[in-house]
């Protein structure tokens, strides 16, 4: 099967119309669901009704970052269907019937992923989301609108919104719909209930009773009445305040080779390298070769490629989707880093300083390195960060430290000073985990203390060896220079040889300690039930309900409660 | 044989009156239809004096009762067929098993959407046909017009009883719904589109009586069949009123044929019809073209998983299951259907259940050509050698597969653009329709009078003259 590919460009969509002609003026984007039913991204399933594959919300996730890096004066978005009658009836179920287990997990985490960046966009960059459900908007199409700010569904006697997984897939709404009907949009359990076993849905005063959706309104006045709200959710959004221009982001330049059966992936900042018989991945990320910029000019001057802070963590991006996505036998990434400490440091608190001035492009980068960390968190590979001569995992790159299962360091007296780490800004506060809490924070639960502690003891922030490091509780094993190659042989050898679906729940339930969000149920709980529920004969196996859909056949279902 | 009850204010042979509840959840829905009724019923004539039939029992011989009566006091009754003792479940998956006299839990939903989608198209084609009687071209079509409006009120009212009786809250509401959409209105239009396309001249009436009521009666036989008894039994009942809606298409649309070839025979072939003030064969066909293929949408999409659903279900069978079909499971076979790919058609094998909708709408495409054919025997034997036709299924499509393509009434694919381009030979275009609306702007309110562009009917109604003043209408 031909490796997916994540890059795209507005140009190139082919099931979304990104419509900025209004966005001068009134600060709102309209983003246009008409999905090519030939269009998908593999053979053998057909797009009706406006269902989307993973290559409909590739474009979707390119689309909100574009607008978020590209265009300041869009402060809110209008997403409708360019089809009548239908906003969207959510992934598509063929599809999903025939694609690999692997692949449904992955890209229902891809699709959860962007509907949280879509919020985000929201919360963090007020660019505020509409749902203008001109049509019926079922499953994932639904779920879509809850991760709106506001949904408005049309009332012509047709429309409706509907979960209809349960009742008909025997599957569930993965995409968040679940949580968001109860912890976003607080709709009474009961009445979520209801609607999440009734495949037809609910249209018109219930469904505005029963908040489901925000209001209904009349087809006649419907885009009037729609694009009005989006107008004034602009005018009243902060980013309407935003000085300086945007810039463009650029595609990726990279090489692909293969070195000694690695599978090796080059980009400026990133080389990701996959040995394919040893099932690992390592992943070298370079630090700043460049001063960073110090003004909202020089930043805007650098653009997307000439700047570390973005390009790196942009690339970082690609090649943690790349592995997701393509190489589903690897089980451990190994995350390494080249560079020095200093300029790493320095980046982030030039990019904070920017951030504080109040420039909005400066706080769009540090989001967006906010958003690449989660995407490694939920990564489902055991991730071993290894620290030693010439790494740089300070800041903003200790986070990636910090976000792995276990962090090896080296213990060389002889070469002390070269194999430190180092602390920033960035570690407290400005990239938080799913759970609302820093790494540090969600690492030192027990110790709560031992956050303050860094943040003095490294105030103007030092360096720390290996020694102190492992002191403060940074690192998990401090292996001597000698045992150094061997312990982390065996170390990976071993981790690699576990069962994937132990390690893989083992590390989703040690990653997020402490408080419960909308996040952590979305990834720790309504998509590992909807896992379970795939691997289950009552969905998937030879008379399952999935398996049976648009069959002639109706399922039989194992009537045991597991 | 069941208990007919014709006194009091909702005549039935359901026993209404020992269920108090339903009763009085339905004596509180009749007059919001009678202000429905007053407000979208044929406009006009609501003061007159109609000579109707009144549904009086299910009795195959004297059902029903002729009489004058004021539309807005016509007995809208509830009347279900006998029930059939020890029925069993005749196809899918619960072939064989009894009958449900109660709604099954897990198809709670599924059949009340069934009943919804029904139930709505009885009121719409009222409200379709609201201004029809203004222009009509005999009293004769004017009671005829009527008789249907009312009748489709009853169909309404016998889909609201099993709302009322089986679907709880839900099916109130849904009750309640079925009077407040309104046919061709953007904000509430009724649930299926050709329920949405005005119905302006009589010669649209007799088509859509034609056409359209035949899809009524696929879609009531099909349900006809259903496991769930009670909705078997409603609209088995409902076939008999059904059979007179056609009688009305069938009829009307060859007594246009006869006129118009009596106007040809004056103006000597060759001549200009309209001239005369008839309608010309192209123009009928035209009309013929719109309302075919617009109920041919009615049916759904050719390969549907709900269609396959319903049938695995026990809900909604084949039309006459029993009689036409061996296989009552139809878990093996296929069907095949020309699917369009890439400007092409390809024939694809459908397994048999997803292919539902199109068994269903092959028997309506056999039963239009029958009626097709009556009216070609018209032309042949007025030596007119034009011949009316069915167009292809694919042509003029706006459900199904055959939705985003293009095609010649032969069924060609063709581009959209040249579609575009020659729909007018094809559909009536705007002088097409100004011209058959310029025939009709004067009613015909004299007993036995016709207008100019209709020829008489055989006969007049049980038993009275053509020349009977069928409605007395106040000028
Ligand atoms: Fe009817
Ligand atoms: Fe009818």
């Amino acid at each position: 099967m031909d490796p997916v590919r994540f890059e795209t460009l507005p140009a190139a969509y082919k099931h979304w119309k990104l419509d900025l002609s209004a966005a001068e003026k009134t600060g709102v984007a309209r983003l246009v669901l008409d999905i090519q039913e030939e269009g998908g991204l593999r053979p053998g399933y057909v797009l009706k009704l406006n269902s989307y594959d993973l290559g409909v919300d590739l474009e979707l996730a390119d689309a909100v970052q574009r607008l978020r890096f590209e265009h300041p004066e869009v402060c809110s978005i209008v997403f409708t269907s360019g089809k009548d009658r239908i906003f969207s009836s959510g992934a598509n179920i063929y599809m999903l019937g025939s694609s690999t287990h692997a692949f449904k997990v992955n890209f229902c985490k891809f699709t959860n992923e962007t509907r949280l960046y879509l919020e985000e966009a929201s919360a963090e960059s007020g660019i505020k989301a509409i749902a203008a459900l001109n049509g019926i908007a079922s499953g994932g199409g639904y779920e879509l609108a809850l991760a709106c700010d506001e949904i408005y569904l049309q009332e012509d006697g047709n429309s409706a919104v509907s979960l209809p997984e349960c009742p008909l897939l025997g599957v569930l709404p993965g995409t968040g719909g679940l949580t968001r009907l109860v912890d976003k949009r607080k709709i009474r359990r009961d009445h979520a209930d209801v609607f999440s076993t009734l495949a037809e849905g609910i249209r018109g005063k219930r469904a505005k009773e029963w908040a489901l959706v925000d209001d209904v309104v009349a087809r006649s006045k419907f885009v009037e009445t729609t694009t009005k709200r989006a107008e004034s959710l602009a005018a009243a959004s902060p980013r309407a305040q935003a000085k300086g221009a945007g810039i463009a982001l650029a595609p990726h330049e990279l090489t692909r080779s293969s070195e000694g059966g690695k599978l090796v992936s080059t980009y400026r900042y990133v080389t990701l390298s996959i040995d394919p018989k040893a099932r690992v991945a390592e992943v070298v990320v370079r630090g700043p070769d460049h001063a960073p910029p110090r003004t909202g000019e020089e930043l805007r001057k650098l653009g997307s490629t000439a700047n570390w802070a973005l390009r790196a963590w942009r690339e970082l991006d690609d090649a943690i989707l790349d592995l997701r996505f393509n190489h589903l036998d690897v089980g451990l990434l190994v995350i390494k880093t080249r560079g020095d400490l200093e300029k790493v440091r320095e980046a982030d608190e030039a990019l904070a300083a920017l951030v504080k001035s109040g420039d909005w492009l400066a706080r769009e980068i540090q989001l967006l390195q906010k958003r690449v960390l989660k995407r490694v968190d939920v990564t489902s590979r055991s991730l071993f960060a290894l620290i030693d001569e010439g790494s740089c995992f300070a800041g903003s790159l200790l986070e990636l430290a910090l976000a792995s299962d276990r962090v090896y360091m080296k213990d060389d007296e002889d070469h002390e000073d070269e194999i430190r780490v180092a602390l920033s800004s960035a570690n407290f506060g400005p990239m938080p985990m799913g759970n609302g809490l820093t790494r540090l924070e969600s690492r030192f639960l027990r110790t709560p203390d031992q956050v303050g502690k860094l943040r003095e003891q490294t105030a103007p922030m030092g360096t720390l060896t290996t020694g102190q490091a492992s002191k403060a509780g940074l690192v998990t094993i401090a292996p001597d220079a000698i045992d150094w190659d061997d312990e982390l042989r065996v170390a990976i050898e071993e981790r690699a040889s576990m069962s994937p679906d132990a390690m893989t729940g083992m590390e989703a339930s040690l990653r997020w300690g402490g408080p419960e969000t909308l996040e952590t149920k979305i990834f720790g709980r309504l998509s590992a039930w909807q896992n379970w529920i795939f691997t289950r004969p009552n969905a998937t196996g030879e008379k399952g309900a999935l398996t049976m859909y648009g069959k002639p056949e109706s399922p039989t279902f194992d009537m045991r409660r597991a | 044989m069941s208990n007919v009850v014709n006194d009091t204010r909702i005549p039935n042979n359901v026993d209404l009156a020992s269920d108090k509840k339903l009763q009085r959840a339905l004596e509180q829905w009749q007059p919001k239809f009678v202000d429905w009724w007053v407000e979208m019923g044929p406009e006009g004539f609501q003061k007159d004096d109609v000579w109707l039939r009144t549904a009086i029992s299910v009795e195959s011989d004297g059902w029903a009762h002729f009489d004058y009566v004021k539309m807005p006091e016509y007995r809208w009754g509830i009347f279900l067929a006998d029930q059939v003792p020890n029925r069993k479940i005749g196809f899918g998956d619960n072939l064989g098993q009894p009958v449900w006299q109660e709604v099954p839990g897990e198809h709670r939903n599924t059949l009340r959407r069934l009943i919804v989608t029904q139930g709505d198209t009885e009121p719409a084609s009222v409200e379709q046909q609201r201004l029809l009687g203004q222009t009509c071209p005999s009293l004769y079509d004017l009671r005829n017009l009527f008789q249907v409006n009312v009748e489709e009120g009853r169909h309404l009212w016998a889909m609201v009883y099993l709302l009322h009786s089986h679907f709880g809250r839900d099916g109130r509401e849904e009750a309640e719904g079925l009077l407040e959409r309104r046919s061709g209105n953007p904000d509430k239009p009724r649930i299926l589109g050709a329920f949405n396309e005005p119905c302006q001249n009589w010669l649209s009436f007799f088509m859509f009586t034609f056409f359209t009521d035949r899809d009524g009666k696929y879609q009531l036989l099909a349900l006809a069949e259903s496991g769930f008894d009670p909705l078997s039994r409603t609209t088995r009942f409902m076939l008999t009123e059904e059979a007179h809606h056609m009688f009305v298409g069938e009829t009307g649309v060859m007594r246009v044929i006869e006129r118009t070839a009596q106007l040809m025979k004056e103006a000597g072939f060759s001549g200009d019809v309209r001239k005369l003030g008839g309608i010309d064969l192209p123009t009928i066909q035209k009309y013929l073209n719109l309302w075919f293929t617009l109920s041919l949408d009615l049916f759904g999409g050719e390969i549907s998983s709900n269609a396959a659903a319903f049938f695995a279900h026990g809900l909604k069978g084949r039309a006459h299951e029993e009689k036409e079909f061996d296989d009552h499971v139809a878990l093996e076979g296929f069907h095949a259907i020309d699917v369009p790919r890439d400007g092409k058609l390809a024939r694809e094998d459908v397994p048999m259940r997803n292919a539902m909708n199109e068994i269903l709408r092959d028997s309506y495409v056999a039963d239009c050509q029958r009626g097709v054919d009556k009216w070609n025997r018209v032309l042949e034997a007025a030596g007119i050698e034009y011949r009316l036709k069915l167009p292809s299924r694919r042509f003029h499509r706006h459900i199904g597969l055959y939705a985003d393509v293009s095609a010649t009434p032969t069924g060609e694919l063709i581009g959209k653009e040249e579609f575009t381009r020659r729909r007018g030979e094809w559909l009536p275009d705007a002088a097409d329709e100004a011209y058959v609306q310029s025939l009709m702007t004067k009613p015909v309110y004299e007993a036995g009078k016709m207008a100019n562009w209709l020829a008489p009917p055989a006969r007049g109604i049980k038993g009275k003259a053509i020349e009977f003043e069928y409605v007395r209408h106040e000028l």
